[in-house]
């Protein structure tokens, strides 16, 4: 089982805050590998929100493919954060070329483009560069979007700190979401690392997902070109929320009735029982069944963690005004927020989503058998 | 018979029948009770004549030999009698002291059953035991971070949905807009499939609707029963119990001029409108009854007159295709209930389904599609349609599901299976199996017959006699005498136990795999097989 902390503050916080927590809660993971998506970043990306940034790990001939591919779309490359890490990695983590963390210009006959028409070119971007990476064994792209960094690696998850500074000064951010991996195939595939990202949307989940195939083969169908990859069960969780409020146009609130719909006689309760129940019919490939607790992000910062159905993973969250955490176990809570009011501290149950606005200011939790938000 | 008598080439000895009437003098006391119950006269009593040699060692002692009869009995030669097996007789016998036995080899009757050029009719499923469902195993236990579930403990919703699902887009814009949303019937996953009132005799009906109606009202599981063609009595169409029912049309439109006619006394509206055009069982053969079972009842529900043969032509008369059928049969059955009630085709497995499905898909009323796979089972066909023709539905529906998730609308067209589920008694396993296929869930006709009937019937060729009207359990029996051996409350009964037990049974496969709050439809990673081919065929995991 993994363990999952996120945090989301006014002040750019260290991701190190995050990696120890993790640390905090080794029981839980086997430093098999360390997840980190950094959002809202501070320092030198502070001043060019809008430019996308490309995260990944490259060989040398993976660069130069990189380069030249880039260079042929338009791309120029505005701002280089490089990771200068010994050449003997410690013990369990691969040897790799460059950890790339780049932000670039977009072309210029891109400047007009509407947003969705630029998300949409920069998702189809990063699926090319995934390919070709698979092609030749020679990059690995986790995210190319603004204002976010992916940093994806097998092994300890302070021992990957130390070796790739991620202490540094320069590197820091206001929504922080990491995940500690416990291994369960023997050949360890970065992309099956959480967490997973996909157009501003991510999420991250401990558990196993038992309705895999059927939602996969289900997100596969819809058309959405983005809806692919799936080395792990619980990239779906992920597309399915980008699915419930990017292409649905519902709000968070909805994404629980999406994977977990309420049952037949709670339902039947609700102030929004018809619109719950069509949703509940037409979404039913997307309905999870297992064990998992999801921690994700929204495009607008926005932190959440929603239960399944039968609330059998744990997960905590807590915090003050300004900086919130959710975390798998309440002692990686304590490590990242040591000094709140710990009366506050809220596990959600199996029927509440919990969330953090972009103005950080509260928990807000929602209960599904509540009245929705206004549908428009 | 003498040996010097004529024979003719239909001339059969016991040996060339396919079951052999084992008697025993010693225990019989020539009660009569095998002769009487017998449906189709097979045993008569006999006289049988004894030459008793009496011979002596002693030196001038008589020797005589004796001639003496005795009673017993015996079992006739002659196609028309051949004993079927069903060993009635055995179950009435006070001595157990006869019993039918399978012949060790093939048969000689079956080069026979066809005097005066009619090959063979009979009820039953194809004569072919084993069912490849068997073989399919669930694999994917969740062991891999947690426990599995408890069957006992957890909740479960093991619901279906039967009726066209829009997809997410145009759901939410149809419920902004106040558009029409196609209406959509929750479920239980096990269906009892058409079986029509005249197939079925009333005792055996009636059992049928009370445990369905107890299963809906007191245990609060909707299960849902098709009527089979063959029209729906009247007191039922105008009760509340209507929305349990699907009512079948099919091609002989029997009992629909009384179904049209109390729409506007109808109190609920039915469950769905099933549309058969084929049945596993006999693919390109409309339903069948035979003159035996067409009393004025039966003539009455159906709107015939009685004491006829029905058989309901192979093709809708009316159409000129499939397309045409979904365009027009589907759309006319939803205007007779201004569109509140689902409608959907029901075909028999083929390996043009897929065509069929097609059809449907671009059609935005068709509410789903069962498919009766070759081992379905009938209350009258040839012989040679039963066993010879059809599809097996596994690959059937697992191509058709796969073909829809090609299209992404997995979710819109639910995909019924039927033929052959619980053939070998193994019922949940087989309808688990089925649904992590990609049905949406499954269709029972003759399990229900033998579990809540105790219908005889085997694939070994037992009993098999539906179509006659001599059901010796009075199950599919016109005759009162015969139907009354069937006491309505305890088929109802039955069912009860039936369901409940499929549904303990079902909880304790689907929780293992980390399944409870949605069925597992197109579930396939959790199935495997020990046979290379079949894997392959059902893209499931090949494991040994
Ligand atoms: S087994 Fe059935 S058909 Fe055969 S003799 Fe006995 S009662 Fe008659
Ligand atoms: S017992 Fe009745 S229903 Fe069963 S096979 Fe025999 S005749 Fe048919």
């Amino acid at each position: 089982m993994c363990r999952l902390i996120a945090l989301t503050s006014e002040e750019p916080l260290s991701p190190m805050i995050a990696l120890r927590a993790l640390d905090v809660m080794r029981e839980g993971h086997d430093g098999s590998g360390v997840g980190l998506l950094l959002r809202d970043l501070a320092g030198p990306f502070e001043n060019m929100k809008d430019a996308p940034i490309l995260s990944g790990i490259f060989s040398e001939k993976g660069l130069k493919r990189l380069d030249r591919f880039m260079m042929d779309v338009g791309f120029m490359t505005k701002y280089r954060m490089s990771f200068k890490s010994p050449k003997t990695p410690p013990p369990g983590v691969p040897r790799r070329d460059v950890y790339l963390v780049r932000a670039y210009e977009y072309p210029e006959e891109w400047e007009n483009l509407s947003n969705g028409e630029l998300y949409s070119r920069l998702l189809i971007l990063r699926l090319e560069l995934q390919r070709m990476g698979e092609e030749k064994g020679d990059m690995i792209v986790f995210s190319f979007w603004p204002d976010t960094i992916m940093i994806k690696e097998i092994g300890e998850p302070l021992d990957l700190a130390e070796h790739l500074n991620i202490n540094r000064m320069d590197l820091g951010a206001r929504v922080i979401m990491a995940q500690g991996r416990q291994n369960t195939n023997y050949e360890i595939n970065l992309y099956a690392c959480h967490p997973f990202f996909i157009q501003g949307f991510s999420t991250m989940t401990n558990g196993e997902n038992t309705a895999f195939i059927p939602i996969k083969e289900y997100m596969m169908s819809r058309g959405f070109q983005g809806y692919t990859g799936y080395q792990s069960d619980s990239e779906v969780f992920t597309h399915i929320l980008h699915y419930t409020i990017s292409q649905l146009g519902l709000s968070i609130e909805a994404y629980k009735h999406v994977i977990t719909p309420l049952q037949d006689e709670d339902l039947k309760n609700h102030p929004d029982y018809q619109f719950l129940k069509q949703l509940k019919h037409s979404c039913r490939k997307l309905i999870t069944d297992g064990p998992n607790c999801v921690i994700g992000c929204l495009p607008d910062h926005s932190l959440f963690m929603a239960q399944d159905r039968k609330k059998l993973r744990p997960g905590v969250v807590g915090g003050r005004e300004g900086l919130f955490c959710f975390s798998s176990e309440i002692c990686g809570l304590d490590a990242a927020i040591p000094d709140r009011d710990k009366n506050k501290d809220f596990q959600p149950m199996h029927l509440d989503t919990a969330i953090v606005g972009p103005d950080r200011k509260e928990v807000t939790i929602c209960c599904q058998t509540q009245q929705l938000p206004h549908l428009h | 018979m003498l040996s010097n008598t004529a024979i003719t080439p239909s001339t059969l000895s016991v040996k060339d029948l396919p079951w052999q009437i084992l008697w025993n003098k010693d225990k019989c006391t020539l009660c009569g009770k095998c002769t009487a119950i017998c449906p189709v006269n097979a045993i008569e009593l006999g006289v049988f004549r004894k030459r008793i040699v009496q011979t002596s060692l002693e030196p001038g002692a008589t020797q005589s030999s004796d001639h003496s009869i005795f009673y017993g009995i015996r079992q006739k030669t002659d196609p028309a009698y051949s004993c079927v097996g069903c060993a009635m007789c055995s179950l009435v016998c006070p001595n157990d002291a006869i019993i039918p036995a399978r012949s060790d080899e093939a048969d000689k009757l079956r080069f026979h059953i066809n005097k005066g050029g009619r090959p063979r009719t009979r009820g039953g499923r194809r004569n072919v035991p084993g069912s490849l469902l068997d073989q399919i195993k669930f694999i994917r236990i969740s062991m891999l971070t947690d426990p599995a579930l408890d069957a006992g403990r957890h909740e479960f919703e093991l619901r279906t949905l039967l009726g066209r699902v829009l997809s997410p887009e145009e759901n939410l814009k149809f419920v902004e807009k106040n558009g029409w949303i196609p209406p959509v019937r929750e479920i239980y996953p096990l269906i009892i499939g058409g079986m029509s009132f005249g197939a079925l005799s009333p005792t055996m009906w009636e059992g049928l609707q009370m445990g369905v109606a107890y299963l809906n009202e007191e245990l609060g599981m909707p299960v849902r029963i098709s009527t089979g063609e063959g029209g729906c009595p009247p007191r039922l169409l105008r009760s509340r119990f209507l929305k349990y029912v699907i009512l079948q049309i099919a091609s002989g439109y029997f009992g629909w001029d009384e179904i049209i006619h109390s729409i506007p006394e109808m109190k609920v509206d039915p469950c769905a409108i099933e549309i058969k055009y084929g049945q596993g069982a006999k693919p390109g053969d409309g339903g069948l009854l035979m003159w035996h079972k067409v009393n004025s009842l039966i003539a009455a529900i159906r709107g015939v007159p009685s004491g006829i043969s029905l058989p309901s032509p192979p093709t809708h008369q009316t159409q000129y295709s499939i397309e045409e059928s979904v365009a027009k049969m589907i759309q006319s059955m939803y205007m007779a209930w201004g569109f509140r009630v689902p409608v959907y085709p029901k075909i028999s497995g083929t390996s043009t389904s897929l065509s069929v499905l097609n059809n449907l898909t671009r059609n935005p009323y068709a509410a789903g599609l069962t498919i009766d796979g070759e081992d379905g089972g009938t209350g009258a066909a040839y012989n040679v349609s039963m066993n010879h023709m059809g599809h097996p539905v596994a690959s059937n529906i697992r191509d058709c599901y796969l073909n829809l998730v090609k299209v992404g609308m997995q979710n819109e067209i639910p995909l019924f299976a039927g033929g052959g589920v619980g053939k070998t008694g193994n019922l949940a396993a087989n309808a688990a199996a089925l649904i992590m296929l990609g049905a949406s869930g499954v269709q029972v006709g003759k399990y229900i017959m033998e579990a809540a009937a105790g219908c005889l019937g085997s694939e070994s060729d037992r009993c098999n006699i539906c179509n006659i009207g001599l059901c010796p359990k009075g199950i599919t029996s016109q005759d009162p005498r015969l139907y009354r051996r069937l006491d309505p409350e305890q088929v109802a009964q039955r069912i009860v136990d039936v369901f409940i037990s499929f549904d303990i049974e079902l909880k304790k496969i689907v929780a293992p795999l980390g399944r409870s709050t949605s069925l597992p439809i197109g579930m396939s990673d959790a199935l495997g097989i020990n046979d290379r081919a079949a894997a392959d065929r059902l893209s499931i995991k090949y494991v040994v």
